[in-house]
């Protein structure tokens, strides 16, 4: 799936001969010659019994918009023709579509004819690979570097606040006796027994601007009714959903770290002098720190690659890279730009990966 | 000795029975939707061959996902369900069966040919037209501050003065591009020739912009619905089938407004791939699902037009409420008095550039 | 040793329960000499641990005064008692090395570099752990992380040592010379120590003072020696040391002298904690003061049960008045006969070493 990030033999297998021809066009002022047009003649009428045409067409329909139409319509015109050397096709091409006429298309194709491309990958951090070189893409079209660094901004608040929040709970589950720690345990899993749809709906009945909790702020006349907060559709409501839906996977290593950790230790600093705090700070939290490192890794991975929450709850501000490549897999179809995101997103967690065991370290990390 | 060959024919009956009928996978949207297909078409036709049917709810993911199957070599569906636009781009790729019409389908009761039945709606030559739907507009009824007033114009939605309040839009550029141009002054005729061009996209976003803070996007049929009835919107778009059940169905204080409602298609697809024996079953499905009868049951239990010409008039009262459907349907003559024809091969060539426009407005 | 005998920690009425209903310490008056090494005895559950960790800190009396230095401590936080202590599993903080664990006691007191690392060398000289300074607890055996934990105890110089069963999780030998060197830096450092264990060898061979703990109430506090020779309750008795007992009704009483009947024999014994003429009571008598002869006070007929030859001494069980648990132990010197099982014998003791105690269920 990585490989199709590059990958663009879609060019040279339906239109071999075009290309090899194509790589002898020198002066691209003017036309290709009409030697061109014939090897295109060639090229599509069998693409066009293998149904492969139109796919060319969507694929350079990415780098240049109405190709996807000119190749379907040609395509119907050329099922018709018998080919013949005698014939002049450039001016029958120029008849179907003044498209096959215009420069910028041929050099665009001779751009994209290797095997492989770098342009997904250009597209994928907003560049744009054109005949005159790579430059950036135009302002209302860029968007890809600004959602990447949203996806880890949200998801390092995510991390942070099930750290904030699950650390006092894992704390607790693993200071109580165990009839009553697992009763906790079960709260804590129960969520897992419902479905993610679920759960984040759930949150949408709460958040919403006629949800329980406007409703409960307008009866206590906190807020007016006329302004009921905007909780969810942004950045609010997707954080709050992600955390809540984390939380689980933040609690769970650190319960099972702090488990392990003895209560003599704390009762040692103690009677050695450390009051509340540099006991927790300087013996209680060492130890519990590959909880933490787990507890986070696990957070943080999960939600920079969280799609399903995000798209339900955050509007158009909350909404992570996932959601694009997802888009991109499922409904634009564009693969190639989809599976250039997703590498960017895995290279992305390795380095944070690579910085987290150089600042850590990985053998500091236990699941318990 | 005896017994034993009556064990094993009677073991190879039942094997044998089981092959010939075998299950069958069809892939429609799920809802309200599946279930009037379920009623109309599946229930019957188990009933009359005992072929059992499947139901996948992954239609908005039809051809990723067939493309996906057919480079792995195992198709696993049967019949498709997808809108118009789908089935061009999968009858192109070669991912759907292409369909004789007139000999693969059933004639009307009159005799006419199927492919004159059906007649334009046929857009593509895999295809199998099923119903005509519309994206439209639902309102509330009961918004305080509109002063008694009733929103009858598609430009009434980019109103926020007369018609305050947060409207849901779909989270993609198809259909608000449209409406946003024709509340620019764009006439309909020019609407497509405009948005060709760098300032026909500005005019549509900057008609958008008028009203972002106030739109709630929404990416799932369902979700109209829900924030109508909710109240978290005092009006939005959707598929009109939706909102005919909310207001007819579940009696919610919403009402329709049908102006600058937009046509599309929806209908059925035999993937490639299959067995001889898997495409034949299948065919014999299509047959049956889409003849004039099949059709017009159909809209017993959800507002979307039949395809067929002879199927309007065998349309009837609703199943379960007993009222008429004909004056729901998107094309009543008093719903369909100012219509939007949605440009497929337009869209097909432009919506990748969009897009990426679309989202980045989104996202600012 | 003048400064002893001043009293260093008192409990003063102290109760314990954790559910409010049971008492787990029902009443404790206990007064600990400055300078003095006393062990709370006792099996699991007696209250001892209870006791050392409402000194320390770590647990709340329920009712009743604990001074410290003749302040009341009840509410001062542990981390202000300036009390050291050694914990069962030695609770060195793993991700430290064996100097930061030191340190740690030194830094919370804010005290100067320079001074600490005088100070943590010599607490680490003291238990021989100078060249272990830089290593991590678990790079060390048993044995060495329970000296730097008794070198943490002791560095930042505290008045008062508390030990948890901090010698439980060593094998015997080990312990054994562990014994002598927690005694050792008893004497030299003129400290204070409480000690827990459910150990009395360990109790008898390092203590001054040992309380004996059973169900929540002291039931004898006394010197090692004292408490081996002169139990004075039928626990006692059964606890410290081996001891050989008879149930018996008191038929009468000379002076310190009582004469009990057991199945029809009448023995005597010292008046210790026995009642009224026609009460019942229980006798003890140690396995080493009875004789296989009938030249003592006291004389019974025994039978052989069972032999076991253990070196410097052979354990006779012999079966005595219905009771065959009766053990004697005969020292393994030249002019001693050999026992077969099945003999039948005579056997004596002196009144003076059979203690008439309260009678046990």
């Amino acid at each position: 799936m990585l490989f199709r990030s590059v990958e663009n033999q879609i060019v040279s297998r339906t239109l071999p001969g075009t290309i090899e021809e194509l790589s002898k066009w020198d002066d691209d002022s003017v036309l290709p010659s009409e030697q061109v047009y014939y090897q295109l003649a060639k090229d599509l009428k069998i693409a066009v019994e293998n149904k492969t045409h139109t796919r060319l067409g969507s694929r350079l329909n990415y780098e240049m918009s109405g190709i996807a139409s000119t190749f379907r319509k040609t395509g119907r015109s050329v099922k018709k023709w018998d080919i013949d050397q005698q014939i002049n096709y450039k001016e029958k091409f120029l008849n179907i579509d003044k498209k096959w006429g215009n420069i910028e298309f041929w050099r665009l194709l001779k751009l994209y004819s290797p095997k492989v491309t770098s342009g997904y990958f250009l597209n994928a951090v907003d560049l744009i690979k054109t005949t005159e070189g790579i430059s950036q893409r135009d302002e209302t079209e860029r968007i890809y570097l600004f959602l990447f660094q949203r996806t880890i901004y949200m998801s390092v608040l995510i991390t942070l606040l099930c750290l904030l929040m699950g650390y006092p709970v894992a704390y607790l589950i693993s200071r109580l006796p165990m009839k009553s720690a697992n009763l906790l345990l079960i709260f804590v899993l129960l969520p897992f027994w419902t479905s993610l749809l679920v759960r984040t709906s759930a949150w949408k009945v709460l958040l919403q601007q006629e949800g329980v909790i406007n409703d409960i702020l307008v009866f206590v006349g906190l807020v007016g009714d006329l302004d009921r907060l905007q909780l969810i559709n942004n950045q609010f409501g997707t954080i709050v959903a992600m955390t809540h839906i984390l939380l689980p996977f933040m609690i769970l290593p650190l319960y099972s770290v702090m488990k392990t950790i003895p209560e003599s230790y704390v009762k040692a600093a103690k009677s050695l002098g450390a009051n509340e705090w540099t006991s927790f700070r300087r013996v209680y939290f060492p130890q519990s720190i590959p909880g933490v490192g787990a507890g986070c890794i696990l957070v943080f991975i999960l939600s920079i690659g969280y799609y399903i929450t995000p798209e339900i709850v955050g509007g158009t501000s909350g909404t992570f890279i996932s959601n694009r490549i997802a888009y991109h897999i499922s409904y634009s179809l564009n693969w190639g730009l989809g599976a250039a995101l997703a590498s960017i997103l895995l290279v992305a967690v390795l380095i944070l990966y690579y910085v987290y065991d150089k600042i850590i370290g990985i053998d500091n990390v236990k699941l318990g | 000795m005896k017994t034993n060959t009556i064990l094993l024919a009677l073991v190879s009956m039942v094997f044998s029975v089981t092959i010939a009928k075998a299950d069958m996978t069809i892939v429609s949207w799920g809802g309200a939707y599946t279930k009037s297909q379920t009623l109309a078409y599946h229930e019957p036709y188990t009933a009359k061959t005992g072929i059992k049917i499947i139901n996948d709810d992954s239609a908005a993911e039809a051809v990723a996902k067939l493309r996906a199957m057919n480079e792995a070599g195992n198709v696993t569906w049967d019949v498709v369900d997808v809108v118009g636009s789908d089935a061009i781009r999968l009858c192109d790729e070669g991912l759907a069966l292409e369909i004789d019409h007139d000999n693969q389908l059933a004639a009307a009761p009159d005799g006419t040919p199927a492919s004159e039945d059906f007649g334009d709606l046929i857009v593509a030559d895999c295809f199998v037209p099923q119903i005509v739907y519309s994206t439209t507009f639902g309102f509330r009824t009961d918004v305080d501050q509109w002063g008694g007033k009733e929103p009858d114009d598609i430009c009434d939605v980019f109103d926020l003065n007369a018609f305050p309040g947060k409207r849901s839009l779909e989270k993609r550029p198809i259909n608000n591009m449209e409406w946003a141009l024709l509340c620019s002054g764009v006439a309909k005729a020019d609407v497509y020739d405009v948005l060709e061009t760098e300032e026909g996209q500005s005019m549509a976003f900057a008609k958008l912009d008028e009203i972002k803070d106030s739109v709630i996007w929404w990416s799932a049929g369902a979700d109209t619905p829900q924030l109508l009835a909710d109240g978290e919107v005092v009006m939005g778009s959707t598929y009109n089938g939706r909102l005919f059940s909310l207001i007819v169905e579940q009696n919610q204080p919403v009402k329709m407004m049908w102006d600058a409602q937009v046509y599309d298609l929806d209908g059925w697809i035999i993937p490639t791939g299959l067995s001889p024996e898997r495409q034949q079953a299948a065919l014999d499905y299509l047959y049956f699902a889409t003849d004039t009868q099949r059709l017009a049951d159909q809209a017993k239990y959800i507002s979307y037009g039949p395809a067929r010409a002879s199927s309007a008039p065998l349309v009837g009262k609703h199943a379960e409420l007993g009222i008429e459907m004909g004056p729901h349907m998107p094309t009543a003559p008093d719903n369909a008095k100012n219509i939007f024809v949605y440009n497929f091969t337009w869209w097909a060539d432009y919506r990748d550039d969009l897009d990426a426009k679309w989202n980045a407005w989104l996202a600012k | 040793m003048s400064i002893k005998n001043q009293d260093f920690v008192t409990f003063e009425n102290v109760q314990k329960t954790y559910d409010g209903k049971e008492l787990v310490v029902k009443n404790l008056n206990l007064n600990i000499y400055r300078g003095e090494f006393l062990t709370m005895l006792g099996p699991s559950g007696s209250g001892k641990t209870t006791c050392l960790m409402m000194l320390a800190g770590f647990e709340n009396s329920t009712n009743g005064e604990i001074k410290l230095n003749g302040n009341l401590i009840n509410n001062i936080p542990p981390y202000k008692r300036n009390i050291g202590m050694v914990f069962q599993n030695y609770a060195l903080f793993p991700h430290m090395s064996v100097a930061e664990n030191l340190a740690f006691p030194l830094e919370v007191r804010k005290i100067e570099k320079a001074d600490r690392d005088k100070k943590i060398t010599r607490a680490l000289e003291m238990v021989k752990m100078e060249q272990f300074k830089n290593r991590m607890p678990a790079q060390l055996s048993g044995g060495q992380q329970q000296r730097v934990a008794l070198a943490r105890s002791l560095v930042f110089e505290p008045d008062l040592v508390l030990m948890d069963e901090p010698l439980g999780a060593l094998d015997k030998q080990l312990r054994e010379q562990m014994q002598y060197e927690i005694k050792h830096l008893h004497e030299e450092l003129e400290i204070t120590v409480v000690y827990v264990t459910h150990d009395q060898s360990e109790a008898l061979t390092m203590s001054d003072r040992v309380a004996v703990f059973n169900d929540g109430v002291i039931q004898q506090l006394a010197s090692p020696n004292e408490l081996y020779e002169k139990p004075t309750n039928s626990f006692v008795a059964q606890f410290i040391g081996e001891n050989n007992k008879f149930d018996g009704k008191v038929i009468s009483i000379d002076g310190e002298i009582v004469t009990v009947e057991v199945n029809g024999n009448e023995f005597k014994a010292l008046a210790v904690n026995s009642g009224d003429i026609g009460e019942k009571t229980t006798i003890s008598i140690r396995p080493e003061r009875v004789r296989i002869d009938d030249s003592l006070e006291n004389v019974a007929d025994a039978e052989v049960v069972e032999l076991i030859y253990l070196g410097d001494h052979i354990r006779c069980r012999l079966s005595v008045e219905k009771n065959s648990k009766f053990i004697v132990k005969i020292p393994n010197s030249i002019n001693n006969y050999i026992l077969k099982r099945g003999d039948k014998k005579k056997i004596s003791w002196n009144a003076a070493d059979c203690r008439a105690l309260d009678y046990e269920l």
